[in-house]
């Protein structure tokens, strides 16, 4: 797969950018189906906050001389867990959770590459987004990833939308709401690490939010929203990738770019729509 | 109500307090409280504001452990409830403060999970489930339509569905009436009695306006810090009891009974 392309039109004719799209739309897939119900529990940003303490877990394993993707995982799941933890204590509202997550992780992050004498812009990469050098195991492992996620957050779907929009009968329902609640944290961090290597934390924690804030501008239903957010994700992924190859842009950015200017266009179109009656009767 | 429903006085009841005693700092907020619900029965629970009223709800679906006493609920505590489908709840003042679009089936669907069994997907039995919570409380027609488009009373009727969606032998609403307009009141005075009539459900409502079900109450309990009357309303606007709390906030649908 490295080196055989498939047969595809410009831009996509090429084996690495053909790579670069699988991963890509697998991000844009899963992403947004995890980021509804993450958006949903007003926790739009933890993407960015477990992606910042994945970087000290980043850190963690270049000063142990051990596999960075381990230590990663373990900090992001171990953050995103000490997250829910400080909502469900209440001893800190959502935003302020990963606010000190955040802040904390990077720092951390930024300590243990220094004492590992490990910081340079490579590494800083990771924060920003990765490049187009997709191998063809990641894609695999990124695909695996999707196809994992997606079944279990389909499968649950019902129980999860009960959990984040109202907790308290949730409770008194019996479902096991801190054991979903904190399920949801884990597949975030285990999403959020597998995909930072491969698209960068910009791309996977954009994904997360960018495509479900203008499904839920558009939608009339939880299902709606899920879809509409899939599609959206999945079609900025490949305009973004292939805007990228053809004016050489840095295709991350330009994804999210893209995400977010779907996003500007859909407020102004519902706005419109909105106001039309008004405008006709006048 | 109880007329139409089974033998309400040798029927197990549904849910049992005995002496319950319980506080959050070092003076009890509640001290002895008895109450029991048969199959069948209406049962209003009353009382000021600071009586002890969302306590003894807490105590009694199992979020708060009481001091001392006991709650069973179907014979259990309520905090080890196999079957939570049995119970219908209605949190007050529910609203789904609600980032995304949900639509009032989305919301009512929901309430088959308290079924047990959260993970298994839906069946047949759980879409006609839903149908009929829908149709109970008049909604059907806008069961597609997203729940923050609809009326207050709208939505407090599509939660309500929610609670009945599991079918549930109790039910236990906390002030489900405040704030809704009469049409509504009225289509949710409808769904109770259907309930108790057709299905035998008990239920306990907690609320300040029961002027909307003033006639269909079998007993009226009334709270202040401890049950300082349990009988049928007629009852109570005769008994001495009712003068006390009258004169502070005793309900308008008492008055209207006379």
């Amino acid at each position: 797969m490295s080196s055989i392309a498939i047969d595809l039109p410009y831009p996509f004719e090429l084996g690495f950018m053909q790579r670069a799209l699988l991963a890509s739309m697998c991000v844009g897939v899963f992403a947004p189906l995890i980021g509804t119900f993450l958006v949903q529990k007003r926790l739009s940003l933890i993407g960015d906050g477990i992606g910042h303490i994945a970087f000290a877990g980043i850190g963690a394993g270049a000063l142990l001389a051990t596999s960075e993707l381990w230590t990663a995982l373990a900090f992001a799941v171990a953050g995103a867990l000490g997250v829910e933890w400080l909502r469900r204590r209440r001893l800190a509202s959502g935003d302020v959770a990963l606010a000190i997550l955040f802040y904390s992780g990077i720092a951390l992050g930024v300590v243990l590459l220094s004492l590992a004498d490990a910081l340079d812009a490579q590494v800083l990469g990771v924060l920003g987004g990765g490049g187009v050098a997709v191998t063809a195991g990641d894609v695999l492992a990124i695909a695996a990833l999707a196809v994992g996620v997606v079944a279990l957050v389909v499968a649950l779907r019902r129980p999860l939308f009960s959990v984040v929009t109202d907790d308290a009968w949730s409770r008194v329902a019996g479902l096991p709401v801190d054991g979903l609640n904190a399920l949801l944290a884990v597949v975030t961090a285990v999403a959020v690490v597998a995909a930072m290597r491969i698209v960068g934390i910009l791309l996977v924690a954009a994904m997360m939010v960018l495509p479900v804030a203008t499904a839920q501008l558009l939608a009339r239903s939880f299902a709606g929203t899920l879809r509409l957010a899939i599609a959206v994700g999945a079609a900025t992924s490949v305009a973004g990738l292939a805007a990228s190859r053809i004016w050489g842009l840095a295709p991350g950015g330009t994804i999210v770019l893209l995400a977010a200017g779907t996003f500007a266009i859909a407020s102004v179109a519902r706005r419109a729509v909105a106001r039309s009656p008004v405008r006709t009767q006048a | 109500m109880a007329s139409a429903a089974p033998d309400v006085a040798t029927a197990s009841p549904l849910l049992v307090a005995e002496g319950v005693t319980f506080g959050y700092g070092r003076e009890p907020v509640l001290r002895d409280v008895d109450l029991a619900i048969a199959p069948g029965e209406f049962v209003a629970l009353v009382g000021p504001n600071g009586s002890g009223k969302s306590t003894l709800l807490q105590l009694l679906l199992g979020g708060l452990e009481p001091w001392s006493g006991r709650v069973r609920l179907f014979g259990r505590p309520p905090d080890r409830l196999p079957d939570r489908g049995r119970l219908g709840y209605v949190p007050q003042r529910p609203s789904l403060a609600s980032e995304v679009p949900a639509t009032v089936e989305e919301l009512v669907a929901s309430g088959r999970l308290a079924e047990g069994r959260w993970w298994r997907p839906f069946a047949r039995a759980d879409r006609d489930a839903v149908r009929h919570a829908l149709e109970s409380v008049g909604l059907a027609s806008l069961a597609r339509r997203p729940l923050n488009e609809l009326s207050g009373g709208q939505q407090q009727r599509a939660f309500i569905a929610r609670a009945f969606a599991s079918e549930p032998s109790l039910l236990v609403l906390d002030e489900p009436i405040a704030g809704i307009d009469t049409g509504s009141q009225r289509r949710f005075r409808d769904a109770l009695v259907h309930e108790i009539t057709e299905h035998g459900a008990g239920v306990l409502l907690v609320s300040h306006e029961l002027s909307a079900v003033a006639h269909d109450v079998d007993r009226v309990v009334v709270l202040k810090g401890t049950v300082v009357f349990d009988g049928p309303p007629a009852e109570l606007a005769r008994s001495g009891v009712s003068l006390g709390v009258h004169a502070e906030d005793l309900p308008i649908w008492l008055e209207e009974l006379g």
